[in-house]
């Protein structure tokens, strides 16, 4: 069944407070401006990409081992340090006191960090590796066209 | 019942750096105050192999090598941003908390149970953990003093995990007892040594003291220490967080510095930084005070001054507040001397959206304007590419003057050139 949906309203972004101008000359009367009544709400992209501020981290990412799953060298990479990784999560992780970025991967009982490039090994967690997740990564800012 | 709990991040400093660096992780790790002096943070290993507190840098070179200790400068950038995540993960616990250092927060619980204390605690510390990566320690307490006093024990008894309370009176006391007069918060090195004089060396004697006898001695303040040690509160929370009055830079020197121009180099490197700070809380300065001194730790000629401007209308203008700067400091500058510190202080700040208008501002809008946007792209340039990516020409280009940072990491949380690298 196919529902209308009635056009989306904004409120005015009031959080930012914007200085008016005092107009020691003229003011212009005449013609209002026909856009005027089109103002929207300002979209902020933090709102849009950061759930939890605090535990929120920009990391930038070098070399080509994720380059199957997008990410390239010198893209920037948006850590969630809140959020639980789960299997397949792209995370990042301390593997012996080094940090890294690879997909998680649990098999039956084993722990795997996984790159995305073939040319790389794949890492396993075992009882020896100092291991850690440190963040789970929610976006790559990834530069078009370059 | 209100209960009050105290959390202290552990070697604040140095977890901060460990955030960014896991495999400093189970090594000796110190950070140095301002110029690369003394020692003021230290990781539990280094404390374990013995550097003292204020351990002087140069000193310890040797030892630091030999140990492999991993030496920082003071990051402030890093620790301040650290510090707010921590802030905010901590208010998700509490509606009502007072910050009370870059490391330590008091949160108020009403109506908690004691016997959850632990668990709550236990929380606190795991989340604050996962979401910044900071290790902290809660002490829980009926005032603040007693939580201050928890948090002692939260520290450093490893039996405790990290959290610790002091909120039954009776029980208390046994540990009270193990408190030296000298741990308790409030009580400064000279009462302590006062308190000590006459053998009351735990909180726990101190506390049984008659009230006129520590009301003479040690004034209101004494008895309000020692009611609070008795579980009556007299702090409260101070939760006000208002805008700055005043803003402060002023550094030491590496070196000492004879020639004026080396100084006004260092004075307008400083409003330029105070300026920024200035315009990010939405601020006018309506003065500006300028002050050198020399190194009073030597036994050179000592000279010292300082020379205010007030401005007709309160600005943010880098330039106008530069100029102000440095005809105040060549109003007081003597040649011959070693200056060792120069210092800057925005005065009589005002809310920019929100004050009395001056109707001398009204008649240049355009000259106003242009001011303003010029401010905001030498703003965005400096938090895009880096401090110090547009600079005035009279800050300098060499900054000889510079203190001495040689072992600082990058800004990792505040600047996009220096996030973390991960391969």
């Amino acid at each position: 069944m196919n529902y209308i949906k009635s056009t989306d309203f904004f409120l005015p972004e009031t959080k930012n407070i914007t200085a008016l101008p005092f107009y020691i000359s003229e003011v212009a009367a005449g013609f209002p401006s026909p856009a005027d009544d089109y103002i929207d709400k300002k979209m902020d992209l933090n709102e849009h990409l950061i759930n939890h501020p605090a535990a929120t981290f920009f990391v930038r990412a070098y070399g080509d081992s994720m380059q199957d799953a997008n990410i390239e060298s010198g893209d920037i990479l948006i850590v969630d340090r809140a959020l639980e990784a789960i299997n397949n999560s792209i995370v990042i992780a301390v593997y012996n006191g080094e940090l890294t970025v690879k997909r998680l991967k649990q098999t039956g009982n084993k722990l795997f960090l996984m790159p995305e490039n073939k040319d790389y090994p794949v890492l396993e967690v075992t009882k020896e590796t100092s291991f850690e997740i440190w963040g789970v990564v929610t976006y790559i800012i990834h530069k078009a066209g370059s | 019942m209100k209960i009050l709990a105290l959390v202290d991040c552990n070697n604040f400093y140095v977890s901060c750096e460990r955030v960014f660096v896991p495999s400093l992780q189970n090594t000796p790790t110190v950070v140095l105050s301002n110029n690369d002096g003394c020692v003021i943070a230290r990781s539990q290993e280094a404390k374990t192999i013995g550097v003292p507190m204020g351990a002087p840098a140069f000193k310890y070179k040797a030892f630091f090598e030999k140990h492999g200790v991993r030496v920082f400068s003071s990051n402030y950038a890093l620790y301040g941003d650290m510090s707010q995540r921590v802030v905010n993960t901590l208010s998700t616990f509490a509606p009502s908390m007072e910050v009370y250092s870059i490391d330590e927060s008091f949160l108020e619980f009403s109506g908690a149970d004691l016997k959850n204390l632990n668990e709550i605690g236990q929380k606190i510390r795991q989340k604050v953990l996962k979401w910044t990566g900071i290790p902290v320690s809660v002490g829980f307490g009926i005032t603040k003093t007693l939580a201050k006093a928890a948090n002692k024990f939260a520290k450093k008894e490893k039996w405790t995990n990290g959290v610790f309370e002091l909120c039954d009176t009776h029980k208390n006391e046994d540990f009270l007892k193990q408190i030296p007069v000298n741990d308790i918060w409030g009580i400064g090195r000279k009462n302590g040594k006062k308190l000590s004089d006459h053998n009351i060396t735990s909180a726990y004697l101190f506390k049984e003291l008659p009230d006129l006898w520590i009301k003479k001695n040690l004034t209101v303040t004494g008895l309000q220490t020692a009611m609070e040690l008795r579980g009556i509160p007299c702090f409260t929370l101070d939760k006000s967080q208002p805008a700055k009055k005043t803003i402060v830079t002023s550094r030491s020197f590496g070196k000492p510095i004879l020639s004026l121009p080396e100084l006004e180099e260092s004075v307008a490197s400083y409003v330029t930084r105070a300026a920024e700070k200035l315009r990010k809380q939405q601020s006018l300065a309506g003065g500006i005070m300028v002050y050198i001194e020399t190194n009073i730790h030597n036994t050179l000629p000592q000279y010292s001054n300082s020379a205010t401007i007030k401005f007709q209308i309160a600005t943010d203008y880098t330039p106008e507040l530069i100029s102000a700067a440095v005809k105040s400091l060549r109003s007081i500058y003597k040649t011959g001397y070693r200056f060792k510190k120069t210092g800057v202080v925005l005065l009589d700040i005002i809310n920019k959206n929100n004050r009395q208008a001056n109707i001398l501002e009204f008649t240049n809008n355009i000259k106003n304007e242009k001011k303003n946007n010029l401010m905001k792209i030498l703003d965005a340039a400096n938090t895009r590419f880096g401090k110090g990516t547009l600079n005035y020409a009279s800050e300098g280009i060499n900054q000889s003057w510079q203190m001495s940072r040689n072992f600082k990491s990058p800004d990792y949380t505040t600047c996009w050139t220096e996030l973390p690298e991960i391969k």
